[in-house]
């Protein structure tokens, strides 16, 4: 059977998904947000709400760096990459996000020269490789991606390159979070924290979440088993009476973090005052530019950017669904006009995308939950 | 980008200690290894790739089960090993 193929654990899943259902409490429900976008993706592949009793929700958060761009910056972007002397280098993840004049693969059929590349690393080989011409990294992701951004600029400097720059649109995790908790319209019990980013900023940062807003938050693994432990952890905490913050990912995220990554990190840039989230808005020091020192290579200063704001697509509710607030079958356009062929919002152009996780995988849910009690 | 890959460290280059030669499912690649302290990676350790960086160290058995697991995502985790194959950092 297929879904026992992909889901080799089924067993130890089930015996996870009998102590969870027996932690919650009668009439009591519960709802815990998965931060980041690879538990997402986790979730909807291996259909993991069906192991969870209907009274424990899983709500998506705003931890997929691709969908939280906002369309301005794409734009920006495009327009910096439409100059004659410019590369414009990015991430295959963000090429087919829309901006409100196209995506970066629109802007290169029509003659931009944009290059996907793997790590800012080989963005800087471009430069070295092409000395006339200026070469622009758009630099996107949270802190699992900022250290090694930072350190392509030391090197850069070091090499004294002065065809390169840097297009900054990392975010931090802890300003979205706070948003959420701070947010009217939602009301959490708990949180999965995200694996990656806490391997670089390890465990200790979240310790507001519960000591400020009295929330649980367990840093989580990638495996199925990973998260249903996790749940479990949460809702351990919860029957227990405790508020704490845990590490269910200890076999790769260390609680102290990356310290060496968070010096890189914090000798090359540096918080913004504020920036424009997609769906959150404009949230005070959640983003990261280059320091003084390294503003030779801020391609923000280098070049004129428009800077212009795009307001989200009327139809798009990919703010709401970054929120948590709607679930991605819940938008108004999710799965007719907004598919991950013909993406409207962001959440449908990442495999990390609550939208695109759910496309790809959730909406086969139903079919599988029939096989499983078929057995 | 925001996948981990595992790697077994098999070489740290010696006129450039920031870099080290890794094998992923049988590819050798540099990464970088600056992000830890030097002599912090040694050969024989297992780290997760992020972006052609290695962000954390792990043992084999994470490994082993961090590969099985990526395998499980298809096409996302192709796309990441074809993207970490047409790298070449130096």
């Amino acid at each position: 059977m297929r879904f026992v193929d992909e889901f080799r654990d089924a067993e130890q899943a089930r015996a996870l998904a009998a102590r969870i259902a027996a932690r919650c409490e009668p009439g009591r429900t519960y709802k815990f947000m998965e931060v980041c976008g690879g538990h997402t993706h986790t979730i909807y592949q291996h259909g993991l709400e069906d192991y969870l009793p209907e009274r424990v929700e899983l709500v998506h958060g705003p931890g997929c760096p691709v969908c939280v761009i906002p369309m301005g910056r794409v734009d920006d972007a495009i327009a910096i990459a439409r100059r004659p002397e410019v590369i414009l280098t990015s991430f295959g993840d963000m090429m087919r996000v829309p901006g409100g004049d196209g995506s970066f693969l629109d802007a290169k059929a029509a003659g931009a020269d944009i290059r996907m590349v793997y790590s800012p690393l080989d963005a800087l080989k471009i430069a070295r490789q092409h000395p006339d011409r200026q070469v622009v990294f758009m630099a996107i992701g949270f802190e699992t991606t900022a250290p090694s951004t930072a350190v392509t600029v030391l090197r850069a400097k070091a090499e004294g390159l002065t065809n390169f720059s840097v297009f900054c649109n990392h975010v931090t995790i802890l300003p979205a979070i706070k948003a959420i908790l701070d947010s009217p319209d939602q009301r959490l019990d708990g949180f999965l924290g995200p694996g990656h980013v806490s391997t670089v900023i390890g465990c200790e940062p979240y310790r507001f979440i519960a000591e400020q807003y009295a929330k649980p938050l367990v840093v989580a693994g990638f495996e199925p088993l990973d998260i249903l432990h996790s749940i479990d952890m949460l809702l351990a905490q919860l029957a227990e009476g405790r508020c704490e913050i845990e590490n269910q990912y200890s076999r790769v995220v260390p609680w102290d973090g990356n310290p060496t990554a968070l010096k890189v990190l914090g000798d090359v840039l540096e918080l913004r005052p504020f920036f424009e989230w997609r769906g959150l808005g404009f949230i005070s020091h959640s983003a990261l530019r280059l320091t003084e020192a390294y503003a030779d290579f801020d391609a923000e200063r280098r070049f004129d950017v428009p800077g212009v704001r795009v307001a989200d697509p009327q139809s798009c509710q990919c703010g709401e669904v970054l929120k948590g607030v709607l679930k991605p079958w819940e938008c108004k356009v999710f799965g007719t006009a907004c598919t991950p062929e013909t993406p409207i919002g962001t959440c449908m152009v990442s495999p990390e995308g609550a939208c695109a996780a759910y496309y790809n995988f959730g909406r086969f849910r139903r079919q599988r939950l029939l096989q499983v009690t078929a057995r | 980008m925001c996948l981990g890959i595992p790697g077994e460290v098999v070489e740290i280059m010696a006129d450039r200690p920031d870099l080290a030669q890794v094998d992923v499912s049988g590819v050798r690649r540099a990464i970088n290894i600056g992000l830890f302290e030097p002599g912090e990676i040694n050969e024989g350790d297992w780290v997760l790739i992020h972006v052609g960086f290695a962000l954390s160290k792990i043992d084999e058995a994470e490994a082993t089960a961090a590969m099985d697991f990526l395998k499980s995502l298809g096409d996302a985790y192709a796309d990441e090993l074809t993207a970490l194959r047409s790298s070449t950092i130096d």
